[in-house]
């Protein structure tokens, strides 16, 4: 297992649509300090640095190298990595597993985004074969709307039990001072907003937004020493089986199934309704909100709508999904992920402020990447 | 205020101009020969892993299953079923073309029979009720074509 792990400080920026006022590596330092002030840290404490974002809304690379002054990596170990949606969840396991080598003792890592500076959608459309799918992809929305379309098919479930999801994540947001969209909706809203590709529609569906996050780990024997209640890592995994968009068999979301399997077996998870007390999942699009949970193992096949419709994942429910707004409400698409673990770890270190579900001792993290990459990470309040 | 201090308070976006950068793929034997299907004989060709039995469309050397390489073509005709579909209604801009994209737009992916993925492709019909997951489909050629996905017009319901 490595050496045991802990996530000891969390910082990011108050995320929104268009930061012009700062670029890239500026925007990346708000959250460093951030990370680094609520870690009590300074830079000279950080060993090494995993940073990353999608290149390709932006339009430079390395930002690895460019970002230096920025992300502190002045004459650090620093890298890169990038996995679509998915690179904030990739950023968590890349610090974890430095760490858990032994060979680092404090790791930051950084995820970022400026989505402003291109067209989303023409971005994200680059992860599609460009010989055999691209032009048939509808953008990042197209197969999450595919998928929801099939499963109100076979499951009976309607446009309306993904609009609850929306109002949850969306209305979970006026919690948190950070969250890019804050403002109360409804399910009727939800609905009579604009079809972007059928059936999600404008509210079902992420925002696109400037920020960045930064989230520190550290060794067993620093942890604690930094952290009066560190998030211990107990388990991260990752799953890919992409070749094209049309193999992925969506009744049977194989690499989220296997993903959560792998964490849940590895923390010793049996029944995660009732062992997790808070997820912060990637949900891009309300529709996953219901179909995901299923494969998950947090319900059975179909019976998503009805555990929505009895607030099972509200803020007061048996488990509280999404207390920051989620993606719905914020997604600075590098960082997206990275916040996941970053608002888990807050949860467990009982620094969430007013989004603070009480007495949360396990948590989990998810990480959705565009070509149905998943990945998941589980921290505890007590050592693995 | 002075022409400094207005001049501070500016702040500046530049864009990246109007430089096109084309892209040259290559396809591989594989997929050129499916490609070249589709040109020469209207088929729409899979290829059948021998180790595990799964027939993959688009054809593609290795099973990432079976790590195996695949050489067992199989012509998988014209017809399936709609496993699944959008209809697409946000005209976003097409990274191939820097143009926004004509919408409605019906993106649907196809289980061939015979086949154990999807190919995915356009639907003749953009009114979501009027379509059904499930639904029987036919691949319609273009009279021209010029060996890319797109000489198949579209996909429609029959
Ligand atoms: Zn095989």
């Amino acid at each position: 297992m490595g050496t045991r792990t802990a996530i000891v400080g969390v910082g990011q920026t108050y995320h929104t649509s268009k930061r012009k006022d700062v670029n890239g590596q500026e925007l990346i330092n708000e959250a460093v300090r951030r990370a680094l002030e609520d870690a009590d840290l300074t830079l000279k404490d950080i060993d090494a640095i995993v940073i990353g974002n999608m290149d390709h809304f932006e339009a430079i690379n390395c930002v690895d190298c460019w970002s230096v002054d920025g992300s502190g990596a002045f004459m650090k170990p620093i890298m890169k990595v990038t996995t679509g949606g998915s690179t904030g969840g990739t950023l968590g396991s890349c610090a974890y597993y430095h760490v858990a080598s032994g060979l680092f003792d404090v790791v930051m890592a950084i995820g970022w985004e400026k989505n402003s500076e291109s067209d989303t959608q023409a971005a994200i459309s680059t992860c599609a074969d460009p010989i055999l799918e691209r032009d048939f992809f509808g953008g990042a929305i197209g197969p999450n709307a595919a998928e929801y379309a099939m499963y109100m098919k076979q499951y009976g479930a309607s446009e309306e039990d993904a609009a609850m999801v929306a109002v949850r994540d969306h209305n979970n947001a006026l919690n948190n001072p950070y969250a890019h969209l804050r403002k109360h909706i409804t399910v009727e809203d939800v609905m009579n907003s604009p079809v972007l590709c059928w059936p999600i529609k404008l509210l079902d569906s992420c925002p696109r937004s400037d920020g960045a996050c930064a989230v520190i780990y550290a060794a067993e024997g620093r942890a604690e020493k930094i952290a009066s209640r560190p998030a211990w890592v107990h388990a991260s995994a990752v799953s890919h089986d992409y070749v094209y968009f049309g193999d992925y068999d969506w009744e049977a979301m194989p690499t989220l199934e296997a993903t959560a399997s792998r964490v849940y077996k590895r923390a010793g998870i049996v029944n995660p309704l009732k062992e997790i007390d808070v997820m912060e999942l990637y949900l891009p699009f309300s529709t996953c909100g219901v179909i995901w949970m299923e494969h998950m193992w947090v319900c059975g096949r179909g019976e998503s709508p009805r555990l929505i419709r009895e607030g099972v994942f509200d803020m007061d429910g048996e488990l509280p999904v999404n207390p920051s707004g989620g993606v719905l409400s914020t997604n600075p698409i590098g960082a997206t992920a990275l916040i996941r673990i970053g608002e888990a770890a807050l949860q467990i270190m009982n620094k969430a402020g007013s989004r603070q579900v009480p007495n949360v001792n396990t948590a989990m993290a998810t990480a959705f990447g565009s070509c149905y990459w998943f990945e998941a990470t589980i921290l505890r309040s007590g050592k693995p | 205020m002075n022409e400094k201090e207005g001049s501070d308070r500016e702040l500046l976006e530049i864009t990246s101009g109007e430089a096109e950068h084309v892209y040259y793929w290559h396809c591989g034997h594989y997929v050129s020969k499916f490609l070249l299907g589709l040109r020469d004989k209207k088929t729409i060709l899979g290829i059948k892993c021998s180790r595990c039995g799964r027939v993959y469309v688009p054809p593609r050397e290795v099973c990432g299953r079976c790590f195996a390489t695949m050489n067992e073509w199989v012509d998988l005709g014209t017809e399936g079923t709609i496993y699944a579909f959008t209809v697409v209604k946000l005209p976003y801009i097409d990274p191939n073309t820097g143009k926004p994209i004509k919408v409605p737009r019906t993106d649907i992916y196809v289980k061939l029979e015979g086949a154990d993925t999807c190919l995915m492709h356009w639907l003749d019909e953009t009114d979501e009720k009027k379509i059904s997951v499930g639904a029987k489909v036919r691949a319609v050629f273009k009279e021209h074509r010029r060996g890319t996905i797109h000489d198949i017009e579209c996909f429609t319901q029959i």
